[in-house]
């Protein structure tokens, strides 16, 4: 292992669901502070890539790497044994998630949902939780809001505190699944300028998105999937601005149609 | 009821296009029929005060007497009230435990749990609490809790008894006998159903709860614990309120034991003695009425704890109104 390896490996993934292969080999490599978008038509299969990342979805070949370790399967004896399910959870810890449907706890309050990870997984103390709570509040532009529930709380306001209760875990990696597709036009600005600031602040995201403009502006790399399979990846300026593949090009047209409509 | 003339539209008729309509004065729906009914009603509601006022067998006097008996609150305090409280934490503990093993992956304790509901839903509380109180006639030589079938492994192996403890057919007569034997039959049977309802609310919990607190890294029990089961009780408390007053009118069956410390028991050997049987019932209706009275202000107030996050969705006090008068409903049932 040296010093230099990737954050994120993931080699010849494969998933099926019943019959359906969702993911027919997928690689990917992430660097310390990189950011990875996947695009693709829905039923790519890039959200369940996502979620094999924290063992929401198990995977039926291949390996996939974070910070060194084997996801969800430990090598013993030439033999991969699952791991248990408390040890899958100690590996989640390391990586946080944000859901399109946001997914906040409805019985606590903004406050209480960042917290709850701190407080019940790392054993933080209340008080700290607390105070690191406020300050992540404040960092995604809601400590006003810190008592509110989450029904009180508009769908952007929701996404920003979903993004904070997964970053008070510390996490080394961030997930977000489509975290604006759930959202009313007018309030994806808010939540993608979260984002580009959790970028400029040097944290490894992996992002599956259709903001096209978002992948542009702030990718290192983008990685345009279809049925199960990269189609193609690069620089947002190679993969967007100069698409090479046919796929790739007709989802680019259809998505611009789409947002000038 | 007849249907009205509607107000005439005809402002695009006569008037200038340029006057806008102002304000609506229009005469409001004649309802007759709701006279009528509060006519019906009134006198049906004099006739029952007629009822209840002139007629010597209520006994008034009689009736609050019998309620003052030592050995009738006695009865209330015991037999109803701490069987009803007993029984219910026996049945929401173990309903909340069989519904977590219902929805468990393990096949084993998935399949435990559907027999005990099976079996004890299938039960009638009568016919249960009788069983119970007669249970000590299994037990001649006493009941122990030990390794099974110790006699053969003596005989093989020669270990001696392995035996814990030993309770004694007396010692078993007199505990199931007791208010013990009714809390345990009671809440058992309790159980069957308080699995049911907690199985539903978990069920009704959406399932990306469950993804994002193990996202977080919560193990499986953290997240029931914390996440899913006080989400669930949102959808738990109503229904458990009507179990809580059907509890509350089934310890009336506590004579199958036969447990006499219990409300009606009493009022009806006092009604058997004096011959006044119409007071003595009325007594236990009122007893009985007070009490689902306070639980249903008790339960207004659980709902509010658990609804919190839910806004608008909830609508508390019409909801615990109708909660409780369908469990009148169901309560007889059973």
């Amino acid at each position: 292992m040296s010093p230099e390896q990737p954050l994120v490996r993931a080699l010849n993934v494969h998933k099926a669901f019943g019959h359906v292969e969702v993911l027919k080999g997928i690689d990917l490599q992430v660097e310390r502070g990189q950011v990875v978008c996947l695009l693709g038509p829905s039923g790519s299969g890039k959200t369940t890539f996502l979620r094999c990342i924290n063992q929401l979805e198990t995977f039926d070949g291949g390996r996939i790497w974070v910070d060194g370790k084997l996801i969800g399967y430990e090598e013993r004896g030439g033999r991969l044994h699952r791991l248990t399910d408390k040890r899958i959870a100690a590996q989640r810890r390391d990586i946080g998630m944000v859901f399109q449907r946001f997914n906040l706890f409805p019985h606590m309050t903004a406050l209480e949902n960042v917290t709850e990870g701190p407080c019940q997984v790392r054993g933080v103390s209340k008080r700290e939780a607390k105070l690191e709570a406020l300050a992540l509040l404040e960092r995604v532009g809601l400590s006003d809001r810190a008592g509110n529930y989450p029904s009180q709380l508009s769908g952007g306001q929701q996404q920003r505190v979903a993004i904070a209760r997964a970053l008070a875990m510390k996490p080394k990696l961030m997930l977000f699944d489509e975290p604006t597709s759930a959202l009313d036009p007018e309030l994806v600005g808010e939540v993608l300028e979260v984002m580009k600031e959790l970028a400029a602040e040097g944290t490894t995201m992996i992002v599956v998105t259709h903001e096209v403009a978002f992948a542009r502006d702030v990718a290192d790399e983008v990685v345009f999937m279809d049925g199960g399979v990269v189609v193609e990846r690069g620089t947002p300026a190679e993969v967007l601005g100069a698409p090479k593949e046919d796929r790739t090009r007709t989802f680019l047209t259809r998505m611009r149609s789409e947002h000038h409509a | 009821m007849s249907a009205q003339p509607p107000v005439s539209a005809d402002g695009q008729a006569g008037a200038s296009a340029e006057e806008r309509p102002g304000r609506i004065e229009a005469v409001p729906v004649r309802h007759p029929g709701r006279w009528v009914a509060v006519a019906v009603i009134a006198v049906l509601v004099a006739m029952f005060l007629h009822l209840l006022l002139t007629n010597p067998v209520f006994n008034w006097p009689f009736v609050f007497e019998a309620m003052n008996q030592r050995v009738v609150i006695e009865g209330f305090i015991y037999g109803t009230l701490l069987v009803t409280l007993g029984a219910m934490v026996v049945g929401v503990v173990g309903g909340v435990i069989l519904a977590v093993m219902r929805l468990s992956p393990n096949p084993v304790l998935s399949g435990v749990s559907w027999v005990f509901t099976w079996f004890f839903r299938g039960i009638p509380r009568l016919v249960l609490l009788t069983f119970t109180g007669g249970i000590g006639a299994l037990f001649a030589t006493g009941l122990s809790i030990g390794v099974p079938f110790d006699f053969l492994l003596d005989r093989w192996f020669g270990t001696g008894e392995l035996r814990l403890f030993t309770l004694s057919q007396t010692e078993i007569n007199v505990l199931v006998g007791s208010i013990f034997g009714g809390i345990i039959g009671l809440g058992l049977s309790e159980a069957a159903y308080m699995a049911e309802i907690a199985r539903a609310g978990i069920l009704s919990v959406d399932r990306g709860q469950q993804e994002a607190a193990e996202a977080l890294g919560m193990t499986r029990s953290q997240t029931m614990r914390r996440i899913v089961l006080p989400q669930a009780m949102r959808v738990i408390v109503p229904p458990t309120g009507n179990e809580v007053t059907a509890m509350l009118k089934d310890t009336s069956l506590l004579i199958g034991i036969p447990v006499t410390a219990e409300l009606f028991f009493q009022l009806r050997n006092i009604g058997s003695t004096t011959y006044q049987l119409i007071p003595v019932f009325v007594a236990a209706i009122l007893y009985y009425l007070a009490a689902t009275s306070v639980l249903m202000v008790g339960q207004y107030f659980l709902e509010k704890r658990f609804g919190r996050g839910f806004g608008s969705r909830m609508a508390p006090k019409p909801k615990a109104a109708a909660g409780a008068g369908a469990g009148a409903a169901t309560g007889g049932a059973k």
